[in-house]
């Protein structure tokens, strides 16, 4: 267990910059998930830490060391793969125990401690199996038993789970997070599955074209989103954007020339440009008349189940908004319905650099 | 594919089969010719039914040629290129794939381009380094004028010298690089995901401890293809063992079978020279049915 520090990383492949200078600390026994788009640097950061890439310029430190030049297997760290990369010519039990033999163990104990990772991941009666006959699950958990069975410094775990089958998925992120409950050991996980990132993390890293957008615990980025980027990240179905400008003190023009309260204290300046967002899911459904409300003509209906997402727009806003009640069969393209928009379901941001304008008040705020 | 196309299916029967006999047709003419006594082995056209006298023949060309030691010859000398190349050319490939260094790729495509030259093209400076294998660097010496330099200083004469004619080392050292087994390798060892070099560096496994630990262990198939191959190509390999062993105790059996061929004044008994051809022919076709389950998977080599 230990603290891992990152100070001003950079990675450049070539003359080509991929990471741009990240800042981060990672406490002791900490579940951080770095969280982005594919190509946004979490990968290669992990593998910074790991030791499986070179440093470009700064520091990356495990326990208060320094670790730049240090051989992956000095580090202290254990690496779980998206594609298992289990040795296929292996049995399991040889698979979990290799670090062990390379590091000259006692086969006696060697065998001791391969049992005991091997019962508490459910995977003891396979033992003997070689890696081609088992299922995807059953080779991510012998992955995990290979990490664990180091009893490492660190848990690096690269989108472990992106192989998997949906169901399995969700099992095996409850079991991910199980075990860390257990063992506590720091870890650290990249993914691009915003609901993998949210469930997992204690905190989370939003990554973005190599740099950092927001750090935080999942609710607050989620309500509190730092910029628009992680507005649309995260969340499913995708925030509603909507160009604007300050007209007034707590009112906004959008392009369309309609105006629309937005939380007063955000202080804009007479004229600025801001893009609104709103999520699908705090829009309100109304049928009669509301005082503001937007008229809405559905043109699409995705049904979940549990509710339904309707894609429509209203005037020439496009705008998706979440049904969260039991089935509607009136639900259907071409239905009008009253949309209200409440104050402080509204996030600013600015609309040339994307930061989060403002203290605007969120649902956080206003619990 | 799997189509059905009756007429064609039948047509690439016949194409094999037609093959297959073109293929058998040498082979029977040998096994018979090796059952004849020498009177009927002569007559034209020579009778195609068997006759009895080939455990007769066999023993003659036995030991007229003297095949049991020359044959335990062709055994060592085989396996050696074979087990040589093998392991060199993984070697070889394991450098060329896993490590990044100034002139890989001139080191790469000089082992390539080697593939276009055959044994016999290079074989007299083959040939001469055999007769002394430090000749190479003898020469730089004498180049570089440090032999003389140390003429001058002390009298002394370098000359360096390790012969390897008429030895199984001599035999066997200048023919275990290859480029076929290297590029074998290069391109099975391309087919590995990197995630395993890197679970097994994340272990604590050196380089030398994953070649042996991960890397061979997984091209079992093509060391058993390469193997095979090679220990066939070594065995029929006849200017090669004739030049290096001037001594007969070292000879092939290959080389050997040049003692039965009827000289032009001698006794025609193509019998005996043809049930000597069947014995050295044996070996590797032992060596081939029992290697062939393998041998089949290095080829194709899409197991996972």
């Amino acid at each position: 267990m230990a603290q891992v520090e990152i100070r001003k990383v950079h990675k450049s492949y070539g003359k080509v910059p991929t990471v741009h200078g990240i800042d981060l600390t990672i406490g002791d026994g900490e579940f951080v998930v770095l969280l982005g788009p594919s190509g946004c640097g979490k990968s290669t950061l992990l593998r910074m830490v790991a030791g499986l890439e070179e440093i470009t310029a700064g520091e990356i430190a495990i326990d208060g060391t320094v670790v730049n030049k240090l051989e992956p297997r000095e580090r202290g760290c254990a690496m779980v793969f998206q594609n298992y990369a289990l040795y296929p010519h292996m049995s399991v039990a040889d698979n979990i125990g290799y670090a062990l033999k390379v590091a000259g163990t006692p086969r006696a104990e060697r065998r001791t401690r391969i049992a005991a990772v091997a019962q508490s991941l459910g995977i003891a009666e396979l033992l003997d199996r070689k890696p081609g006959t088992l299922s995807g699950g059953q080779r991510q958990r012998v992955a995990i038993g290979r990490a664990m069975i180091r009893s490492p410094k660190v848990f690096l775990f690269d989108e472990p789970l992106s192989n998997l089958d949906a169901k399995l998925r969700a099992q095996m992120r409850i079991e991910i997070r199980r075990l860390h409950q257990k063992l506590g050991a720091t870890s650290v996980f990249v993914t691009h599955d915003q609901v993998e990132a949210m469930t997992l993390a204690d905190r989370l890293v939003v990554l973005n074209q190599g740099r950092i957008e927001q750090i935080g615990a999942p609710a607050e980025v989620y309500r509190r989103p730092a910029s628009r980027f992680v507005a649309g990240f995260i969340g499913a179905p995708a925030m509603n954007f909507v160009e604007g400008r300050a007209v007034a003190e707590g009112l906004v023009e959008l392009t369309t020339g309609r105006r629309l309260a937005i939380p007063a204290e955000a202080g804009l300046a007479m004229g600025e440009p801001v893009t609104i967002g709103v999520r699908p899911e705090e829009i309100e459904i109304g049928d009669g008349l509301m005082p503001g409300a937007l008229d809405f003509e559905i043109e699409l209906v995705e049904e979940l189940g549990a509710g339904r997402v309707l894609h429509g727009r209203a005037g020439e806003i496009e705008l998706t908004v979440l049904h969260n009640a039991g089935e509607d069969a009136s639900l259907r393209p071409g239905r009008r319905l009253a949309l209200r928009i409440p104050l402080p379901a509204i996030h600013l941001f600015d609309a040339a650099t994307g930061r989060r304008l403002g203290a605007s008040p969120s649902r956080l705020a206003a619990e | 594919m799997v189509e059905r196309t009756p007429i064609l299916d039948i047509v690439s029967q016949v194409l094999l089969l037609l093959g297959l006999l073109a293929s058998l047709l040498p082979m029977s003419v040998i096994v018979i010719a090796a059952t004849h006594d020498i009177y009927t082995v002569n007559q034209v056209p020579m009778p195609l039914i068997p006759g009895h006298d080939f455990w007769k023949n066999v023993t003659e060309a036995w030991t007229r040629a003297d095949l049991g030691p020359k044959i335990l010859n062709s055994i060592v000398f085989a396996f050696g290129v074979a087990a040589g190349k093998v392991f060199i050319a993984a070697l070889s490939a394991f450098s060329i794939v896993y490590f990044r260094y100034w002139g890989k790729m001139i080191v790469f495509w000089a082992i390539f381009i080697t593939l276009m030259l055959p044994l016999e093209v290079r074989i007299v400076p083959t040939y001469a380094v055999a007769a002394n294998a430090l000749s190479p660097y003898q020469t730089l010496l004498d180049l570089t004028g440090i032999t003389w330099l140390v003429q001058q200083a002390t009298g002394v004469q370098i000359a360096l010298k390790w012969g390897l004619l008429n030895s199984y080392t001599g035999l066997i050292l200048p023919l275990i690089a290859t480029a076929t087994g290297t590029f074998l390798y290069r391109q099975f060892f391309l087919t590995l995901p990197d995630e395993l070099t890197e679970a097994a560096r994340m272990d604590g496994a050196g380089a030398i401890r994953f070649f042996f630990d991960v890397l061979l262990p997984l091209s079992r198939t093509n060391m058993a293809a390469l193997g095979t191959i090679m220990f066939v190509w070594a065995w029929n390999q006849y200017l090669w063992p004739l030049l290096v062993t001037t001594d007969a105790a070292h000879g092939t059996a290959v080389s050997q079978l040049k003692e039965l061929i009827p000289q032009h004044f001698g006794i025609p008994d193509w019998n005996v020279a043809m049930a000597g051809t069947l014995i050295v022919m044996l070996p590797p076709l032992i060596v081939v049915m029992l290697m062939q389950r393998w041998f089949v998977r290095g080829i194709v080599a899409t197991e996972k």
